[in-house]
């Protein structure tokens, strides 16, 4: 008789275990849905930021490349109680000497405006700025053509003019081949070429450029001294070049003179934002914990709630470990569920702010992956005190009337 | 104990479903309460049993002992002939799943499952795959008369038809012997009668049923009684009279 109980023994498919653990998911709906909240803010809110972070790194190191790591920009320092500094007039042909500089190009802010037509005030300018730039600044900038074409020697120094994305934008241009043409101070420039976004030089976007030469006959009548020097140097050579920019420019006060790296500002602007992720990631965690701590809750509830539940398991032939697995299992899937729904919204709300900042939408795998494990891993830790209380509890009791 | 051979002989069947040797449960405190006193008690294969008695005569730790949910103090509990005097907790979890069959005063069917799922969870630690098991609750529904609501959830039926659901469930996985712990208790007189009724059919096609009652009406009208009092029994009697159609229907089914 002692060998017959082994023909009796109880058992529960691993598919029966994932059965009863979505059972109680099933049937209180709304509970499911206010205890996921939690897990899913906090899974949410990690992924957000990773996604965002990732996104607007991505977007930083688009800019770099766009930039270039070789760029320097050279401008006249301001120097203490002296007022703004100007550079030298031979400034660019000076630096040209330098040996490792590949390209260098000037320009120069020209007070004026630029208006559509005659008629209206020129107080009402959009916001456009003028520069006179020469004919090598596209090449220097690594810039790119939406429409037309750029400045060369001849149309440097006639009335002719090359539109900036945001300012053609604003002027309600997009074609050159409607030959228009813009008021900038009291002469008309026909539009020749508009530009795609400048990476390195924003301020370009809205401005309105026009060659050096044209600059000085048609709207300044003066000579125009260059204000900030664009240097592309060889790879490698950039801290060389750095460092004797400021003598080559003004060997009289190279004090005066400040180079600095623009894609320096960039990756210290990375550097920055790596900072802010820690913090959110840290808050995302705290809301996670909460989360769990919401689930442990709510499952401790249940199994008081469920107590001939348990009961009537055990009197079917539930073992202890069977009714553990099936609040384990429920716990886990409630967590589950809270971290899919998180890594969806957080992937989300990567997509729309990612895409209202035109970047390209980056959300790292490890941050999808990680995120619903993570929050498999909390329900499991939340579900393990109530699964455990839930199978302690002896059937007679767990039975006993409502 | 004092109608052995006789009682083997009425069952038409030499098995016993369920025996109880000296049975003493007691629940500590000063001084002990002792709930249980002594009881000694054999259900034969076949056989429709009513322990009857007042509220607090020990006759529901009576049902829990005989279903395996609670341990004696001291004696031995075999179920069909299987001592579970030394099993450990998972081990009695599978005579449970195995040998015992529960109907409960309040149903206990869980809510917003089909009447043939909660059926089903008669069989589900067994390790039988959901198909079979929906089969077979799918017959034992259609058993209890009520083939016509398979796909209805607790909510939508009757107390009657909670209760046949309940029974289909304790019967599914074909047990030794179905506890039933006041069956009629949460229901009005004729659909507590139908219950009965249903009852006395599944005993007549063979199966063992013990019935727990405090209703001596209702336990008189069954063929066997065990009369609980202050934790001893006060009195084991059969009514052949009473059985006699019931007798002659079992011996036509075996």
């Amino acid at each position: 008789m002692s060998a017959a109980p082994a023909m009796y023994r109880s058992k529960l498919k691993p598919t029966d275990v994932l059965r009863v653990g979505a059972l109680g998911l099933r049937t209180r709906r709304v509970r499911t849905g206010l205890s996921t909240l939690g897990v899913a803010i906090g899974i949410a809110a990690m992924v957000g930021v990773l996604g965002l972070s990732a996104s607007s790194r991505q977007e930083l190191q688009t800019r770099i490349r766009a930039l270039g790591t070789n760029l320097l920009e050279v401008e006249a320092g301001q120097g203490f109680g002296r007022g703004t500094q100007q550079l030298p007039a031979d400034a660019v042909s000076m630096v040209s000497r330098i040996e490792p500089v590949v390209a260098v190009s000037s320009i120069a802010t020209v007070d004026s405006t630029v208006r559509r037509t005659d008629l209206v005030s020129e107080g009402i300018n959009s916001g456009i700025s003028v520069f006179a730039a020469d004919a090598g600044l596209l090449t220097t900038l690594h810039a790119t053509l939406a429409d037309g074409e750029w400045l060369d020697d001849a149309t440097s120094t006639y009335p002719a003019v090359v539109l900036g994305s945001v300012a053609a934008e604003k002027l309600g241009i997009v074609d050159v081949a409607d030959q228009l043409r813009v008021r900038i101070g009291d002469t008309w420039f026909a539009v020749i070429g508009i530009l795609n976004p400048v990476a390195p030089a924003e301020g370009l976007d809205r401005a309105a450029i026009i060659g050096i030469a044209a600059a000085e006959t048609y709207v300044v009548g003066d000579d125009i001294v260059p204000e900030r020097i664009y240097v592309r140097t060889e790879e490698g050579a950039i801290d060389a070049v750095r460092s004797v920019l400021p003598a080559t420019v003004n060997p009289e006060t190279p004090e005066e003179v400040e180079a600095t790296r623009p894609s320096d500002a960039l990756a210290a602007e990375d550097a920055a934002s790596n900072a802010f992720t820690s913090l959110f990631l840290g808050l995302g965690a705290v809301a996670l914990l909460v989360g769990g701590i919401g689930i442990a809750n709510v499952m401790v509830i249940a199994v008081i709630e469920r107590r001939n539940e348990i009961g009537l398991r055990r009197a079917l032939g539930a073992t202890r470990a069977h009714i553990r697995r099936q609040f384990l299992t429920e716990a886990v899937l409630l967590a589950g569920a809270g971290g899919v729904v998180g890594v969806g919204l957080g992937a989300a709300v990567t997509a729309i702010y990612a895409s209202t900042k035109h970047w390209k939408i980056v959300v790292p795998p490890i941050a999808i992956g990680g995120g619903v494990l993570a929050a498999l891993a909390i329900g499991a830790i939340a579900g393990l005190y109530p699964a455990a209380r839930a199978a302690r509890l002896p059937p007679t009791e767990a039975l006993r009337g409502t | 104990m004092n109608h052995s051979p006789a009682a083997s002989m009425d069952s038409n069947d030499a098995g016993l479903a369920l025996e109880l040797i000296d049975i003493v449960k007691e629940y500590p405190g000063e001084p002990p309460v002792r709930a249980l006193d002594n009881v000694s008690l054999e259900v034969h294969n076949g056989e429709l049993t009513a322990i009857v008695g007042p509220s607090g005569s020990g006759k529901s730790t009576l049902l829990h002992i005989i279903g395996t949910l609670d341990r004696p103090s001291t004696g031995i509990v075999r179920v069909a002939g299987i001592d579970t005097s030394q099993m450990s907790d998972r081990q009695l979890s599978g005579v449970r799943s195995h040998l015992i069959g529960f109907v409960f005063q309040s149903f206990f069917l869980l809510e917003g499952m089909t009447a043939i799922d909660n059926v089903a969870n008669g069989l589900l630690y067994r390790g039988r795959a959901q198909a079979d098991r929906r089969d077979a609750a799918a017959e034992a529904l259609r058993r209890v008369g009520l083939g016509q609501r398979l796909t209805h959830t607790p909510n939508q039926m009757s107390g009657g038809e909670r209760q046949r659901v309940a029974i289909a469930r304790a019967i599914v996985n074909r047990p030794s012997i179905v506890l039933a712990d006041e069956p009629t208790g949460n229901l009005d007189s004729r659909s507590g009668g139908a219950v009965m009724e249903l009852i006395r059919e599944l005993h007549a096609e063979g199966r063992t049923i013990v019935i727990i009652t405090h209703d001596r009406e209702l336990a008189a009208s069954l063929p066997r009684r065990i009369s609980m009092l202050d934790g001893s029994i006060e009195s084991i009697e059969s009514i052949e009279s009473l059985d006699d159609t019931a007798d002659t229907s079992v011996g036509a089914t075996r």
